[in-house]
């Protein structure tokens, strides 16, 4: 049962928190002097980097902090009741009850042998001592409220046996079965798709209104923020470093760290050659080697010894519902605008190097894989795929999983043959040679920057050992000696100290290690370079330098950046010419700024519309797409985005279920639609930046 | 000369400190357990300077007294080995007789442990194995029978006598019985077997053929499971079917059932395990090669040169090994050495029972790593695939198969003890545990004690060996 | 799901014959052969005695042959006299007429041969020997079972509590005690004169008709100690698994008691693995069974095996082991299909 239905203070309080963790050496604090409080009906955002303790506080609400975790002071305050004092009885009542949470994996948070229906009618039984049928009969219009089609059959299902997209949902279900007062949502959307991610969003936006919970967003993405939340907390190393209104602080800002933050993200006015992403210097410090002080002191831009290194700096006032923890925010000029850069226009595009046309890639997959049993499939992987990249342009390839993207890189490199088309390299079709036919040199051409940096570099091997071996291979110098320098010269370029050569990849960051991997794939004078998300996994702060360094190394050695992202925003600081992919067709090609201009292909657009950008100023046009991305394995037939396009209906008879849209050519920008020239004249541009 | 008895004079005092110690270990770790079961968590409280501290509590308190109970049970444990080197016969009987001759075992230990611990911080997952109480008495079991099979076999410091030597009079004595003969060692410490032969000396003979052929024997079942396992794992397709078909074969059959067929004197006369042991000792040098080929492929000169230095060594003790008088491979004219049939055919069915479990763990872990990136980065750079498998992909998988190795040690050592409980393969005389626990079960109930021995031997290194394994997978799953 | 198990049935099929094969080839090897025809018909035989004795009994045929014929796909070794008579068929027993019995008899005609040194035909030993280790397997499974999954389920719930730590150990202790060790070391003080703690029976022979808690405990627990640690720490770490995944700490958070949270949450999930492994387990219990049997005089398969092994009994060799690889590969299609059964992700439509 809920307690005190009439309270009305705030939901939750949180006051002069800290929270540490205890190993075997030493106690490790990962929250402190934290504060923070919510009121009914409100939504608070918690932003900040990994490590930042966001989640932290999240599981110190629900009081578990796990075997090493404790809470060492201040009050978490639920309803004007001290978490801290209740008993585990108690505990058990409030949490699912009057707290819910929501993570970041759905998958993981569903227990895989038990059906979804009896997973959300515990909730009912164990809290509010429902009987069976009305256990039953609520989850089912929970599961309508979340908008899944066909509830009663889902709640016969497995989790396995749903989407990501769906899952999410059911987790949102459940957490909301008991209509709680308070919703914690942790990341709830990092592991979806960016168009599914908007539909989450958009649910748990009218969910919240609809049934009054007051929210804590736990995101380190500041669009989504923006978007779902009317009050934020920033959060660094530990420490809530400023918090207010959400216009306040994005556009109000008045702690260094934010500031930076907001300057290290692409954001629609950034631009490559003329107003460049400043990255944050430095590393984030580890929990124990956390600076006197400031902790953003080291890394900050107008950081004073003997005052900001003095003693811990308090929270203060700096404006209506705004607080800052900087000893000097009232001596910054917050309007002055960043250092001009001296970066030189990036050399224009040279000859073409990559012809890439009428490519196709079909799989054969065995219809089960436990029994072995059933027929093959065909997993049409790539259809009829055409483009070209010159000298040092950067093409982006945008889309979301199971677009095609990944099938196409491992083509250019070598580790899939097409099925059909060709791929010309220089002046070579390479597209049926694997790589243990192509050449040193030929393999040293195209090379490959990886996504995830902690997973890129071998473990077990040191840093230079493995920019030497790329040498060995690519059959550079005749020496170790040869080997040794220019592998110190590749560290030099990537910016990395020379000392990293005898490193192991443990003891690096994450933004280093990517590093090495650049390093790496440069290691034999690359012409092409495959950038497979290189920076989607990085701190939104170290994304920016990693990209920068990127387009740097570009610039001098003349490399066509292949840049493969679902990241519209980045993609559209650093690229020249962008190509969108869904389910395998290229949809749409184009140069940046005719892919930003309407007309758009409809996927296009709806992906446009579901990024979310930290930006006040930018006014966006909602387009929500139904549903999740078919299965590779299943496409549709005719169009393949016909399912979830909001356009259809403008095409006259079954046009877009049977057949395969032709590309249309708009002087150079290329779109793959039925539509008619009248209806993409209709189209409005989906991003606008209002006037200030 | 007195009979001994067990702890002799020494006992009076120790006798019940252990009992003591013993009891109270048991007590308080019930009430650990019971205590565990009332507190679920022990509450941190935070002194003003911001240190914490464990809040004492009931749970805190019973810890500590658990604690001390096992540093006096230890300490007791000590003060018998002390006593024993340091006390006369009739002193400290025969457990101190028994720790008189372990004394050069006990300083190697002492001086191996100190070391480790003074230099654990740099010696990676081994120094952080001392930092796990289960993995430092694991290691010192294992330890203490290397240390007897190194000083017992090859320096003949531990035998109190003769292993195969039988004393009239001395058959079936109960331990500590005097000897009847004059000169040599005065007692047969744990007493006589049935053909009158000292039990603890054979017990200190038999773990020397352990400790030699179970590590030997373990490690070619991982060369041969990690020759094939990386390539199924790696390739899949019909390859890995293939060869996970014949590894589950194998697998299906029962392990006696195996060596009932393999290790008889007929098969041995066939020269059957010959042609097995020339293609399963060929496995170290295909491996090598192919190890160093794939690393320096890239600089033809130098790799001919490591090739030479390291398989032309190789390859000679290879065809030593493979060439014995009276079978069907001698032809080679430089033979060193000559392996008994008996053990060489033991040595392949073990090899044989293991390979295949090997296998399936490397071809798992292979599974497992070959979607890493740095795998695709090795792909994407024209890498040849045995160096992806050897260096990119086995140094990550180290972890899981070092724990995996001490464990099947355990496992081989317990398969030589079977072949050797049903008499199959090894003389008949020797001395190693499972045939002299298959000599004296016959009369296992009126006297035990020639069984019991090597039992126990048998069981203690086991036991050390698998508690390794788990210190070994704790302290690696740490940090 | 028919074609899984279709599929898994051929696989099996094809194990046991490769099986079998192996087996025949070891048996049928010609220095056994030859300490057959000694045996059989004259210990001072010259080697040209020896071969001409085998020859006219068919073994020295092809090898595949041999194990058509063993089969009971080819026909059966005949030997005809100059009058074309047949004067010898493999197919008669001791007192059967050559030319009366049929041309087929092989395994599958239900003709598994004739002992050598139990004077009786195969099937029938190995029938009511069977039934001796039957039920010795059923009270092993009895006590190992459950011991084993409680053991690990209780030492699994909390992950480095006392209670682990303590299980643990044991399931460790027991895991490094094979059964020729604690069954020398159980018959040494509960049923020596030297301990003096008569309280079992070291020997089991009078078990075979008449099972008591004297007689029948010793063995079992032999047998179930060594395999039960196993168990246990499998299913110790897959509950351990279990209880750190986040469906658990969502359970936690929504409010489920701790109790609850092990028995409806995460019990199913954590006994997936540890179901594979028991049913494993059985080719592995077959060996104890061998060591027991022999140690505490049982007379059951593996005493048999033992007998025959140690006796050159062919023909009776053969037929254990096709019980063990019967029963091995009939656990595995179990552990297979009930592996799927438990595992709702892997449902085959």
């Amino acid at each position: 049962m809920k307690q005190n239905p009439d309270y009305d203070g705030p939901i939750l309080e949180i006051d002069r928190l800290s929270i540490s963790f205890f190993t075997r050496l030493r106690e490790i604090p990962a929250v402190m002097d934290f504060s923070v409080s919510v009121q009914p009906g409100e939504a608070v955002g918690l932003v900040g980097e990994s490590g930042c303790g966001k989640s932290t506080v999240a599981l110190g609400v629900m009081q578990d902090l796990g075997v090493n975790g404790r809470i060492v002071g201040g009050t978490i305050k639920f309803k004007g009741r001290d978490l801290a004092e209740m008993s585990q009885a108690e505990l058990r009542d409030i949490r699912g009850n009057e707290i819910a949470m929501i993570y970041q994996e759905p998958m993981a948070s569903l227990n895989p042998a038990m059906k979804i229906g009896k997973q959300l009618m515990e909730v009912p039984i164990l809290h509010d001592g429902a009987d069976e049928q009305a256990a039953y009969d609520m989850a089912l219009q929970t599961v309508t409220d979340v908008k899944l089609p066909d509830p009663a059959r889902i709640l016969d299902a497995y989790p396995h046996q749903l989407s990501g997209g769906q899952q999410q949902r059911i987790v949102i279900a459940m957490a909301l079965m008991s209509k709680p007062s308070l919703l914690i949502l942790d990341e709830p959307t990092t592991a979806l798709d960016v168009t599914v991610e908007a539909g989450i969003v958009e649910l748990v936006k009218e969910l919240g209104v609809k049934y009054g919970t007051s929210m804590l967003f736990i995101s380190h993405n500041l669009g989504l923020v923006l978007e779902t939340c009317d009050r934020v907390c920033v959060m660094y190393s530990g420490e809530a470093v400023e918090d207010g209104a959400i216009a306040e602080v994005f556009d109000r800002m008045r702690h260094p760290y934010t500031q930076a933050l907001f300057r290290s993200i692409p954001l629609p006015s950034a631009n490559k050659t003329a107003r460049p992403l400043v990255a944050i210097p430095g590393n984030f410090p580890l929990p124990h080697e956390r600076p006197p002080g400031c902790n953003f002191g080291p890394r900050c831009d107008y950081f004073e010894a003997g005052r900001c290194d003095a003693q811990p700096i308090p929270m203060r006032d700096a404006g209506p519902g705004h607080n800052s923890r900087c000893v000097r925010f009232e001596e910054i000029d917050w309007d002055a605008p960043p250092e001009a850069s001296d970066k030189p226009p990036a050399p224009a595009p040279g000859a073409p190097v990559l012809k890439v046309s009428n490519l196709k890639k079909y799989y054969e997959v065995a219809a089960n894989a436990l029994t072995g049993g059933g027929e093959a499939r065909v997993v049409k992987a790539n259809e009829t795929i055409d483009f070209e990249a010159r000298e040092s342009e950067t093409l982006a390839i945008v889309g979301e999983s199971g677009c095609g993207k990944s099938t196409l890189a491992k083509m250019l490199m070598g580790l899939e043959t097409a099925t059909d088309g060709t791929i010309t390299l220089g002046n070579e079709e390479i597209q049926d040679k694997p790589i243990e036919d192509r050449g040193p040199s030929q393999v040293s051409d195209v090379q490959m920057v990886f996504q995830n940096p902690f997973d890129t570099l071998n473990p077990s091997m040191t840093v230079g050992r493995q920019i030497t071996r790329a040498l060995e291979v690519f059959d550079y110098g005749n020496s170790d000696d040869d080997r040794r320098q220019r592998m110190l010269q590749l560290l030099d370029l990537v910016k990395l100290p020379r000392e990293f050569a005898d490193r192991m990849p443990r003891q690096l960051s994450g933004g280093q290690k990517q590093r090495v991997g650049i390093a790496r794939a440069f290691a034999g004078d690359a012409k092409i370079v495959v950038a497979d998300e290189p920076v989607s996994a990085l701190d939104v702060s170290v994304q920016a330098a990693v990209t920068d360094l990127l387009m740097e190394i570009q610039r001098e050695h003349k490399t066509t950046l292949l840049f493969i992202s679902h990241d519209l925003s980045i993609v559209r600081y650093l690229s020249d010419r962008i190509m969108v992919m869904y389910l395998g067709h290229v949809v749409e090609l184009g140069t940046t700024e005719e892919v930003f201009a309407p007309p758009y292909h409809p996927y296009t657009e709806a992906l446009l519309s579901a990024v979310p950008i930290a930006d006040t100023h930018v006014v966006k046009k909602q387009i929500v797409l139904e549903g999740d991305i078919p299965s590779a394995m299943n496409p549709p037939p005719g169009c393949p985005f016909q399912t979830r396009c909001r356009w259809k209906e403008k095409v006259p008879g079954a046009l877009c279920e049977t057949e395969v849209p032709p590309m249309r050519n708009f002087d150079g920008h290329q779109i793959k639609c039925h539509l008619s020239e009248e209806d993409f004249a209709s189209m409005e541009p989906v991003i606008q930046i209002a006037a200030e | 000369m007195e009979p001994l008895t067990w702890t002799g004079e020494l006992g009076d005092i120790l006798d019940p400190l252990l009992g003591i110690a013993t009891l109270a270990l048991a007590v308080t770790t019930v009430f650990a357990i019971l205590a565990s079961f009332v507190t679920p968590t022990p509450r941190i409280t935070v002194n003003p300077d911001g240190t914490a501290a464990m809040a004492e509590g009931l749970p805190g308190l019973v810890g500590r007294a658990q604690q001390n109970a096992l540093y006096a049970l230890i300490g007791t444990l000590v003060a018998y080995i002390v006593g024993g080197i340091a006390l006369g016969w009739q002193g400290a009987g025969i457990i101190g007789g028994m720790m008189r001759a372990f004394t050069p075992v006990w300083l190697s230990l002492v001086a191996l442990f100190a070391a480790s611990i003074w230099f654990k911080r740099s010696l990676g997952l081994y120094g952080k194995l001392f930092d796990s109480t289960i993995g430092m008495i694991g290691f010192g079991l294992v330890m203490f029978w290397v240390f007897t099979a190194i000083f017992g076999g090859v320096f003949d410091m531990i035998y109190t006598s003769d292993p195969l030597n039988q004393v009239s009079g001395m058959k079936n004595e109960p331990p500590g019985s005097p000897l009847t003969e004059d000169g040599g060692y005065p007692f047969y410490l744990l007493g006589g077997d049935t053909l009158a032969r000292d039990v603890f000396a054979r017990m200190v003979a038999g773990s020397t053929i352990v400790i030699v052929i179970a590590p030997f024997a373990t490690l070619f079942a991982f060369m041969v499971g990690i020759t094939l396992g990386l390539p199924a794992g790696y390739y899949g397709g019909k390859l890995d079917t293939v060869l996970s078909f014949l590894a589950n074969l194998i697998l299906a059959f029962p392990v006696i059932l195996l060596f009932y067929l393999l290790v008889t004197p007929e098969i041995v006369q066939t020269g059957l395990p010959a042609y097995m042991a020339m293609v399963l000792f060929l496995a170290p040098l295909v491996f090598m090669g192919v190890l160093i080929w794939s690393r320096y492929r890239t600089q033809p000169n130098r790799a001919w040169l490591l090739l030479a230095l390291v398989l032309t060594p190789m390859a000679l003790v290879y065809l030593s090994v493979i060439n014995a008088d009276d079978t069907p491979i001698d032809f080679w004219p430089l033979d060193f050495f000559n392996i008994p049939g008996g053990i060489l055919v033991v040595f392949v069915s073990v090899v044989f029972v293991n390979s295949p479990t090997v296998f399936r763990i490397v071809r798992g872990l292979t599974l497992d790593i070959k979607t890493r990136d740095y795998v695709a980065a090795a792909q994407t750079r024209g890498e040849t695939p045995w160096y992806i498998m050897l260096w990119e992909i086995l140094p990550n998988a180290r972890g899981p198969l070092i724990v995996d190795f001490c464990l099947r040690i355990g496992y081989t050592t317990i398969l030589l003890g079977t072949l050797g409980f049903f008499g199959l393969g090894l003389p008949p005389e020797s001395p190693d545990w499972g045939s002299t626990i298959n000599e004296g079960r016959k009369l296992l109930s009126i006297y035990p004690h020639p069984a019991i021995a090597p039992a126990l031997a048998l069981l203690s290194l086991v036991l050390g060996l698998n508690l390794l394994a788990d210190g070994l997978r704790e302290e690696s799953l740490r940090d | 799901m028919g074609l899984f198990i279709l599929r898994r049935f051929g696989v099996i099929v094809l194990t046991a014959l490769c099986l079998t094969f192996i087996v025949f080839f070891l048996t049928n090897l010609y220095p056994n052969l030859e300490k057959l025809a000694k045996t059989q018909a004259n210990a001072r035989m010259s080697d040209d005695q020896v071969v001409s004795w085998l020859d006219n009994r068919g073994y020295l045929d092809p090898m595949p042959l041999k194990y058509a014929r063993w089969l009971g796909v080819a026909p059966a070794y005949v030997r005809t006299g100059d009058d074309g008579a047949i004067v010898f068929n493999r197919c008669a027993r001791p007192g059967e007429e050559p030319d009366e019995v049929g041309r087929y008899c092989g395994v599958l005609q239900g003709n598994w041969g004739f002992s050598t040194v139990f004077r009786s035909d195969v099937l029938d030993i190995l029938a009511e020997r069977g039934w001796q280790t039957a039920k010795l397997m059923f009270w092993v499974t009895v006590v190992m079972v459950p011991g084993a999954l409680l053991l690990g389920v209780f030492a699994g719930m909390r992950e480095g509590s006392k209670l682990d730590r303590s299980l643990s150990t044991v399931s460790i202790a027991t895991t490094a005690t094979p059964e020729y060790v604690s069954g020398v070391i159980f018959i040494a003080v509960f049923a020596s004169s030297a301990v003096g703690l008569r309280w079992f029976k070291g020997t089991a022979t009078s078990a075979m008709e008449n099972i008591t808690f004297e007689n029948f405990t010793l063995p079992v627990l032999t047998v179930a100690l060594y395999g039960m640690g196993y168990i246990a720490r499998m299913t110790r770490a897959s509950m351990t698994e279990v209880m750190t995944a986040q469906y658990i700490r969502t359970a936690r958070l929504k409010g489920v008691a701790f109790r609850d949270i092990v028995l409806k949450h995460a019990l199913r999930n954590a006994l997936i693995a540890p179901f594979t492994v028991i049913m494993l387990q059985f080719p592995w219990l077959l060996n104890g069974v061998v060591i027991v049997e022999t140690l505490f005089n049982y007379k059951g398969i593996g005493w048999t095996l033992v007998q025959a092994a140690g006796n050159n009994d062919i023909e009776l060799l053969l037929g254990v082991s096709i019980i063990s690889v019967i029963v091995v590969l009939v656990t595995q299609l179990i552990s297979d299909i009930g592996y799927v059964y438990l595992n709702p992700r892997i449902r085959i439509a």
